[in-house]
């Protein structure tokens, strides 16, 4: 039996079209990114094309466009599917949609200016910083009055996620972008030198931990049960990992400062909340592919249950790595090197890119009352998505690890091996390889969205009945 | 209280909070609810089959 209510379509139907068509533009200035650094000429001497301007692009456009958007999506899809409600606030809700695209609109266009806070991933100035903060207070309004108004008791675990990342965010926002405007597209941050420094690498972890960790494994707690028609492997193991993820997260992002002015002693309090970190994500990652238990047949027939299953195990690939490269030792050959930008790549690609693709390939069919089009183009995408990563982490792996090799070698007279641009022509073959996964990972997301297309192109929006409350206990 | 004591004492209280959570979470008392949870996402299936849990 079911009520005359319906389930608020729109907003998640907005929120999915719109993380298809970012992810193709964030990847796709991913990619000419990369060809510049393999063939520097692909600037055009153009300085809006250059690399400085268009690399925070990119990352803006996967992270906030992209994984934002799928974010919002499957938050609101989620949330009132498992608390049987119509999402609170239909004009707010409306407003986080509109406001969402607008920040993304005026990121695209201050960002090649060169307009910019230098804070990498808070780059936004603060006019936008602050419709920002109006557009999440209204999300996290949006999602709590929907939990107020429950018909279910419980709050499932997905929702515990995605509220931890809803106010974490917001609280990472607020802080990190406290700044003193001098004119309206100029601002100083409000704290200086190591501080600063402290400050940034506090949100810039969390923005990892809480964005894009807790918010996509909701996602993961949600959808990959949903696909692969099995409840999840330990309900108690994921309370667990939750509250020791949230608990220890906050303290890592002192491992972006090893070797600096920051004191000693906060250094090695970073290093060891990162080795930490280690129980809760493979807690996260083991609950993720052990709800396959019992059912692992299913990865040969479901090309989409596969997405989502290697996008955990691609969680939890970077998340032993994350661990590994903030010990001090291996930290002061890491870093600033490409291996940095492998071990990124491996959790944006593999995890949080591939989990929203999955995620994605669930939704879209059902808020269009469709079936997919094609499993066989799935399969397509799935497999030059792999390849793609492959080559991609594959070659900074190698590029990361002679690079500081090289920066550190020393003659028996003391004097350095190589000089630094040495180490620069070393790494062109690298450069090559990775542009070509990465243009491999966005041939998968153009199949991906071609497939998507052709699953609605002719298809109505659908509507879809609250189910009762009597359902609930 | 000195900061440095404030920290200290914080610091056993969050441990022992996550430690509370552990037992609580392992407790034999909540494997009922605990199960009745995770099938949380199939309760409002109305779509295909395909939804439904398998019954294994």
């Amino acid at each position: 039996m079911t009520s005359t209510e319906t389930y608020n379509y729109k907003v998640v139907r907005q929120f999915s079209i719109m993380t298809i068509i970012w992810g193709l533009v964030g990847m796709a200035v991913g990619v000419l990114i990369a060809a510049q650094l393999a063939w520097p000429v692909l600037n055009f001497d153009i300085p809006w094309l250059t690399f400085s301007r268009l690399r925070p692009l990119h990352t803006n456009a996967v992270i906030f466009a992209f994984g934002g958007c799928a974010l919002f999506a499957t938050s609101y899809y989620v949330v009132q599917h498992t608390c049987h409600v119509k999402l609170a606030f239909p004009a707010l809700a409306a407003f986080t949609f509109w406001g969402w695209q607008t920040v993304i609109l005026l990121a695209a266009i201050t960002l090649p200016l060169g307009i910019t806070s230098s804070k990498e991933y808070a780059e936004l100035e603060w006019p936008i910083d602050i419709l920002i903060t109006l557009v999440w207070v209204s999300y996290a309004v949006v999602f709590f009055g929907t939990i107020l108004k429950r018909r279910i008791p419980h709050i499932y675990v997905a929702n515990w996620f995605f509220g931890a990342f809803i106010i974490t965010v917001a609280v990472l926002h607020l802080f990190n972008s406290a700044a003193l405007p001098v004119s309206f597209w100029k601002s100083y941050s409000a704290y200086a030198g190591v501080q600063d420094a402290m400050v940034q690498w506090w949100y810039g972890h969390n923005a990892v931990g809480f964005f894009l960790t807790a918010g996509f494994l909701g996602i993961m707690y949600y959808f990959v049960p949903k696909q692969a028609g099995r409840p999840v492997y330990s309900y108690r193991l994921s309370v667990v990992h939750f509250w020791a993820l949230v608990f220890t997260y906050i303290w890592a992002g002192p491992h972006h400062l090893h070797y600096t002015a920051l004191p000693d002693w906060a250094q090695s309090l970073g290093m060891i909340m990162s080795l930490i970190l280690l129980a809760p994500s493979w807690g996260g990652m083991i609950n993720g592919i052990m709800t396959l238990s019992g059912a692992w047949h299913k990865l040969r027939t479901d090309p989409v249950l596969r997405l989502l299953i290697v996008s955990i195990s691609f969680y939890g690939m970077s998340t032993f790595e994350g661990p590994m490269m903030s010990i001090k030792t291996v930290n002061a050959l890491s870093h600033y090197t490409d291996w940095t930008i492998g071990h990124v790549h491996s959790g944006a690609l593999g995890w949080v890119a591939l989990v929203s693709m999955g995620a994605m390939y669930y939704l879209i069919p059902r808020l269009f009352g469709r079936e997919l089009y094609s499993l066989k183009l799935v399969e397509v995408h799935f497999w030059t998505a792999t390849i793609g990563i492959v080559l991609y982490i594959a070659s900074m792996w190698v590029a990361g690890i002679m690079q500081g090799l090289m920066w550190r070698a020393v003659n028996t007279d003391g004097t350095l091996t190589y000089s630094f641009v040495e180490s620069v022509q070393a790494m062109h073959p690298y450069y090559i390889v990775r542009t070509l996964g990465g243009a491999f990972f966005l041939l998968g997301a153009v199949v991906m969205a071609y497939n998507l297309w052709r699953t609605i192109a002719d298809a109505k929006p659908v509507e879809v009945q609250i189910p009762e409350p009597a359902s609930a206990h | 209280m000195t900061f440095t004591l404030f920290q200290s004492i914080w610091s056993i209280v969050v441990l022992i909070t996550f430690l509370g959570i552990v037992v609580w979470a392992f407790s034999s008392k909540r494997k009922s609810a605990f199960d009745e949870a995770a099938r949380l996402p199939f309760e409002d299936d109305q779509l295909t089959d395909n939804d439904k849990p398998s019954a294994e």
